[in-house]
């Protein structure tokens, strides 16, 4: 497919330039840039209070920024030259608790957005939009009678029945117990992916970021901290808080001379970084485990805990003064006291300088 | 352990079954009265009173809930959904009209309006008219006069439940409805309205229960409803069975009121499924929309509240320096305060017993208890004061008859010595005070129950020890409430003072009847300076504990909400 077809077919793009947000003395939003490409999820992630949530709002037009633009689809809605409210801007907007009007039927929920145009269409749109999510057996009821996985549907097919140019979703799984979640969220992936719909979705869950997004923003302090492919964060983040986020390091504080940084656990390159003092993170599944001697590091057994697909092992290791951890397939054969030879897949080792260590909350 | 904890709750029990039986003992006695009247009274009540009287209740209610309605859904949306100058204290002065009881305002109108008062003669010397004949206005003195005060005065109730509602869950919903395309104008109808429907029927049947308990403003204006119909069936014609079936009439009225309140209440359950309390972002309003929407607010809390204020304080100044203070005011306002502070006390008391019942034991019998003994609030004062007839000369009698056993004259026990008074308050405004200890426990974990029995503390330990400390602003509120409206009450007062006894209240009543204005203004304005202190406080409080008390009082689900509703409205 070439990128004229994708376009034609997606609906709008976004682009967000250099925003800022202020509430009261607080900075929530702080000089952000960023763009949805048409058809694109992009999901913003962070903990509570990063400003993942405020930006979306900008973004939908509930809230009207400090500075700064925000286009859509080439048009400026926020910005020196004016706003655009959000009834005037085409935006789709599904919350975490659905906001769905207690006092109209489903099938009039669904028709709100599409009051414009003659009833007999609009109800025969919403009705198509209810089939998607297949709920059109429900359409007379009232959204209260509803499980939470339906009405979250029923909020989806309101908010796109109008065909915005872009849905924005705050935490819209974070109600919905584990085992329903994950079922919601791939059908409401499959069906934003058939519409071609260009989407921002909220989360703080990194997983759920990374099994819906095209492309993860990362958020902390109402600035974007890295933003890209779920394999880059994962593989390549950029600071120590990128890395925290997505895996559950062993770090270790260490010391960088001439290019590299001997630990206990073994010598890692750290190619290009000054010297001086560091952070070795590595992560758990990078632990290997071989029979003590050779040019392994002796490491003594403190703790195993089965956890279904992998065990978790913890380890004491002579010159780290934390105990490490570690996560290995088929470990039942291991025993608290034992003693083995660790070695570490380099793959999986990221080094940050010291100072980044600062920055951490 | 085990059995000291049933005897515990057995004494609360049987204190909260006498309260309730306490309660319902005058509704119960209203009914023997009337039943005593012999058929040949019902042509004359049938043919020269009771229509009329129906008809104009019935009208006065429709008007004034039409009016309180539109006033306080209006404003009450306005302040939410809008921001413009001098927004934040009209949202507080808004609330400020439930200082004014109904009969104070009427009577300050009734004079600033006077042909020959301040508002026409500056209308005449404006337009160049001489004679008091030249400018005819409408006469205040009619039943449109009565609706459009009662309407000034008593919107406050809805203002508060709507915008409570509006508070708690608008805010997600007004967005969603604006990124589907619709401007605040088409939400305020399709949304915001529909759904505040039952917040506005909860403030609108209290609004028409205060109007329907009014005996002052509606006998000053000329507007015979069927409150005024009974003092005069009762007072003026000594017919009391005559008085008794109206009441009855009347009680079936307020039933109806009820029933229309606790339906709204059921279909309101919908609103509790809002998890998270974010605030609409209000819309800043420039130029004239703000001038507009600044006027649409001020002008009810200017006819509801600041003109008639402002009257009363220069006639009382006027007074004062020409009169001075005189003996007969002061001792009025400390009879009032007496028994107010009496009837409090006891009704805290009660209140204490019935909640902690609720609380120790939750069953379908102490909640039914819980729910005789809240019906007082709603019961009109006269007919309360009619009902509590028979209880009271039951207790005078059987006094006397004790009081003969010894050998000594008790004489009129209870109606001689302001106990009657007391029975009436506490009656009527136990509610309030239930209502807010009630909400005030359920805000404690159970779990601190536990942990004291388990630590070895008896329940009734735990009420003391545990419990008081942490609701001790609930019921400090609570007394404030009770107070308050102690002191404003009128229709009770007036039947069933001692001889001789009077409160600043029925002074008030007093000269207004005769025509007569000397202290009037005096004790008026301290009623209404009184009526102000819980609003100050909630002022002082701020939006966040007057949206949580509202949301409390719509939030429950027995009648007993309504009573805090009531209350929060008061306070």
């Amino acid at each position: 497919m070439d990128s004229d077809m994708i376009r034609s077919r997606c609906t709008g793009f976004l682009v967000i330039e250099n925003l800022c947000h202020f509430y009261g003395g607080l900075t929530a939003v702080d000089h952000v840039s960023l763009d949805v490409a048409p058809g694109e999820i992009l999901c913003l992630l962070g903990s509570s209070g990063s400003g993942k949530t405020t930006l979306l709002r900008l973004a939908a037009g509930v809230e009207q920024p400090t500075s700064g633009r925000i286009l859509l689809d080439g048009r400026e809605v926020a910005g020196p030259h004016g706003f655009v409210p959000p009834e005037e801007r085409g935006v789709g907007l599904v919350f975490q608790d659905y906001a769905l009007f207690p006092h109209m039927s489903v099938l009039d929920n669904v028709m709100f957005g599409l009051r414009h145009m003659p009833r007999d269409k609009a109800r025969e749109l919403a009705m198509r939009g209810l089939a998607r999510v297949g709920l059109s057996h429900y359409a007379d009821k009232f959204p209260q009678l509803l499980s939470g996985g339906e009405q979250q549907r029923v909020a989806l097919a309101r908010a796109l029945a109008p065909r915005p140019r872009v849905l924005l979703m705050d935490e819209p799984f974070s109600n919905l117990d584990q085992r329903l979640r994950e079922q919601v969220r791939e059908e409401t992936v499959a069906l934003l992916r058939d519409e071609g719909m260009s989407a921002i979705v909220v989360t703080h869950d990194p997983e759920e970021a990374m099994q819906m997004a095209d492309r993860i923003a990362l958020m902390r302090k109402g600035a974007i901290v890295q933003s890209g492919a779920a394999e880059d964060l994962y593989f390549r983040p950029q600071s120590l808080f990128a890395a925290r986020f997505f895996c559950d390091f062993n770090e270790i504080a260490a010391v960088i001379e001439n290019g590299s940084v001997a630990t206990p656990l073994g010598v890692f390159e750290a190619p290009g970084q000054p010297d001086g003092p560091c952070i070795v993170c590595i992560r758990p599944q990078a632990l290997q485990f071989d029979p003590p001697g050779g040019g392994a590091t002796p490491a003594t057994i403190t703790a195993r805990r089965f956890l279904g697909r992998v065990d978790r092992i913890k380890l004491r290791v002579n010159g780290i003064e934390d105990e490490i951890h570690a996560r290995l397939r088929d470990a039942r054969a291991f025993r608290p006291g034992q003693i083995v030879g660790l070695s570490v897949d380099t793959k999986d080792v990221v080094i940050f300088p010291q100072a980044a260590h600062a920055g951490i909350d | 352990m085990i059995f000291k904890r049933t005897s515990g709750l057995t004494g609360f029990a049987i204190a909260s079954a006498l309260v309730a039986v306490a309660v319902a003992a005058p509704v119960v006695s209203l009914g023997l009265t009337a039943a005593k009247g012999s058929g040949d009274l019902w042509p004359h009540l049938l043919a020269y009173v009771l229509p009329q009287a129906v008809a104009d209740t019935l009208l006065l209610l429709a008007g004034s809930g039409a009016l309180v309605i539109v006033i306080g859904a209006l404003t009450a949306w306005l302040v939410t959904a809008y921001d413009f100058p001098g927004r934040g204290l009209l949202q507080w002065a808004l609330l400020l009209p439930l200082a004014m009881p109904t009969y104070i305002i009427a009577y300050a109108y009734l004079d600033l309006l006077h042909p020959i008062g301040p508002v026409q003669s500056a209308l005449r010397a404006m337009l160049g008219i001489t004679s008091p004949r030249g400018l005819i206005l409408p006469d205040i003195r009619s039943m449109g006069g009565c609706i459009l005060l009662f309407g000034f005065v008593l919107f406050p109730y809805v203002y508060l439940t709507t915008r409570a509602m509006f508070l708690m869950q608008m805010a997600s919903l007004v967005e969603v409805a604006r990124t589907l395309g619709a401007t605040r104008f088409s939400i305020f109808y399709s949304v915001a309205l529909p759904l505040a429907r039952p917040a506005i029927a909860v403030g609108a049947s209290l609004a028409m229960m205060d109007a329907l308990n009014d005996i002052g403003a509606a006998e000053f204006l000329g507007v015979r409803t069927m409150t005024v119909s009974i003092y005069s069936t009762w007072v003026n014609r000594s017919n009391l069975p005559g008085a008794a079936q109206i009441a009855l009439i009347m009680l079936a009225l307020v039933i109806a009121l009820i029933l229309i309140e606790r339906a709204a209440r059921r279909r309101q359950s919908y609103a509790g499924q809002a998890q998270r309390a974010r605030r609409l972002t209000p819309e800043r309003l420039r130029g004239w929309r703000a001038a507009g929407a600044f006027a649409a607010c001020a002008v009810p809390v200017l006819i509801g509240f600041i003109l008639p204020a402002a009257y009363l304080l220069v006639e009382a100044i006027a007074r004062l320096r020409f009169a001075g203070l005189s003996p007969a005011i002061i001792a009025q306002a400390g009879n009032s305060m007496l028994i107010s502070a009496i009837a409090t006390l006891v009704s805290l008391g009660l209140g204490l017993a019935l909640a902690f019942t609720a609380r120790s034991m939750r069953g379908a019998s102490s909640a039914f208890i819980l729910r005789i003994a809240s019906l007082g609030y709603a019961i009109p004062g006269t007919v309360l004061a009619l009902g509590l007839l028979g209880p009271m000369a039951l207790i005078d009698d059987l006094a006397f008859n004790i009081g003969q056993f010894f050998g000594r004259n008790t004489g009129l026990f209870m109606s001689a010595s302001g106990a009657a008074l007391i029975y009436a308050y506490v009656a009527r405004f136990l509610t309030i005070s239930t209502g807010n200890i009630e909400n005030g426990l359920q805000r404690l974990s159970p779990s601190l129950d536990h942990a004291a029995r388990t630590l070895g503390e008896t329940a009734g330990g735990v009420a003391r020890r545990i419990h008081l400390p942490l609701i001790s602003p609930a019921l400090a509120a609570a007394a404030l409430l009770v107070f308050v409206d102690c002191m404003k009450e009128l229709p009770a007062t007036l039947l069933l003072r001692p001889l001789n006894f009077e409160t600043l209240a029925t002074h008030l009543y007093g000269e207004a009847a005769r025509g007569t204005y000397e202290d009037g203004a005096l004790a008026a304005l301290a009623i209404v300076f009184f009526g102000l202190l819980p609003i100050i406080l909630l002022g002082r409080y701020g939006q966040k504990s007057a949206a949580l008390a509202a949301t409390g009082a719509i939030g429950a689900e027995t009648e007993l909400s309504s009573a805090s509703a009531k209350a929060a409205a008061h306070g």
